[in-house]
């Protein structure tokens, strides 16, 4: 049993890390693609945390909601973001308010 | 029941990476990813506490809770997302005014 | 002041914000770690109660039962996220180009199991986990995969339906606590007999209005019949 909890720590603590490590590249991250990215798989992982806590409804819905959905939308307003950005910046079509 | 301690922990550490993260970054897209962030650390810590129960199965009412908040929080996200790209539509930036270059 | 007094000024400042950001999380630490090492909460409570719930799911007897009220106001709070990005302009038009075989193919074989799953999902969530949410989160991206391969829904269904469809869910849990609050004089309190039925009901009603939500949120903006 003793080689049983030695794993399980062995577990938590590669998790824990992979959590923290995970979020502060994300957040560090200079690229905005890959700072969404890194944060779809910090949501994977928290789901995997989920179950270690057992906690299975949770896990299921920060898998679809919290990686998925977020990710998705993270992803389309950067898309739309960069969009702008160009558009702008080719035709100059700021719409700026009257002072 | 201490790896119950160590995601509270780990919880704790994200809130508090997510806020220097939030409070130092300037595009609004960053801090959208902060306050994220900061959600999951929180949702990480009520239910790790909410799994010290004396027996084998863990407190559900956190469980409810936290599945609330992880629908909130998407749903602010799509709110938060939709205001930044107003804010780059109108003012051609996606930073904050006060924090907006000259 | 000059670029360099501001930068150094901002390099002075990040470093102030770690040391008290530091403190904050050693006093959070602190506190959890001085939290007694067994708290019952309140599960007895609710294993207590868990016959006249309807449900052997500890977690959707708690979700839609005992804090049902919690659920019904998230409920609002989704729609209202949806009026606040539908009031802040039109859904972006997508580009007129084919979409990738490669995609069209994987949507064709997706979309019908993340209906099965979706359904699965909300059965099952009386005894096992899973519930209106996961349930409308798959159903959610499912419409969110059929948005990305350019497949939009009919113009006829964009109008009266989608909005009949959004306020489905809260609607069925308004009713049935008015219903229940006429009949009983309590709302939102389930006879113990037909409690399983009512949280199905409101369950389904929910995973519908919770997929087309999220959806609709992805889109990003109102959908003119015109577009």
């Amino acid at each position: 049993m003793e080689t049983m909890t030695v794993l399980q720590w062995l577990l938590d603590g590669m998790l824990v890390l992979a959590l923290v490590w995970l979020a502060w590249r994300a957040l560090s991250s200079p690229d905005l693609f890959t700072a969404i990215v890194l944060f779809i798989a910090f949501g994977l992982m928290m789901a995997l945390a989920w179950v270690r806590l057992q906690a299975p409804d949770i896990a299921l819905a920060e898998a679809a909601i919290g990686a998925g959905l977020t990710g998705a939308l993270l992803l389309s307003a950067l898309a739309r973001s960069n969009d702008l950005a160009d558009r702008i910046n080719d035709d100059q079509i700021v719409d700026t308010e009257k002072k | 029941m201490n790896s119950i301690l160590l995601y509270a922990l780990a919880g704790v550490g994200l809130f508090t990476l997510g806020l220097y993260a939030l409070i130092v970054h300037a595009h609004l897209l960053r801090k959208i990813l902060a306050i994220n962030v900061m959600g999951s650390g929180v949702f990480l810590v009520l239910v790790s506490l909410g799994g010290r129960t004396p027996g084998a199965s863990p407190d559900p009412v956190p469980h409810a809770m936290v599945i609330t908040g992880i629908v909130v929080a998407v749903s602010a996200t799509a709110l938060a997302l939709a205001l930044m790209l107003r804010v780059q539509a109108k003012t051609g930036q996606t930073l904050l005014p006060e924090e907006r270059l000259e | 002041m000059s670029v360099t007094d501001r930068s150094r000024l901002a390099l002075v400042f990040r470093r102030v914000l770690m040391l008290l950001l530091l403190g904050l999380a050693g006093g959070l630490a602190y506190a959890v770690l001085s939290l007694p090492d067994q708290a019952v909460g309140l599960s007895d409570r609710v294993r207590a109660n868990m016959e006249t719930s309807g449900v052997s799911n500890p977690v959707t007897a708690v979700l839609l039962n005992f804090r049902g009220y919690d659920t019904l106001l998230e409920m609002a709070v989704l729609l209202v996220a949806l009026l606040g990005v539908w009031s802040l302009g039109s859904a972006a038009v997508y580009r007129r180009s084919n979409p990738e075989p490669v995609l069209l193919s994987l949507v064709g074989v997706l979309v019908p199991m993340l209906l099965l799953m979706a359904g699965y999902l909300l059965w099952v969530g009386a005894d096992a986990p899973g519930g209106a949410f996961q349930a409308g989160s798959v159903l959610a991206a499912a419409g969110i995969l059929m948005l990305l391969a350019c497949k939009r829904p009919p113009v006829q269904l964009l109008g009266w339906s989608l909005r009949l469809v959004l306020v489905l869910g809260l609607g069925a849990f308004i009713a049935v606590g008015v219903s229940l609050l006429s009949a009983s004089g309590m709302f939102l309190q389930y006879p113990p007999g037909l409690a399983g039925a009512l949280i199905l009901f409101i369950e389904a009603a929910a995973t519908l209005s919770i997929g087309v939500t999220l959806a609709a949120l992805f889109l990003g903006g109102r959908l003119d019949p015109d577009a």
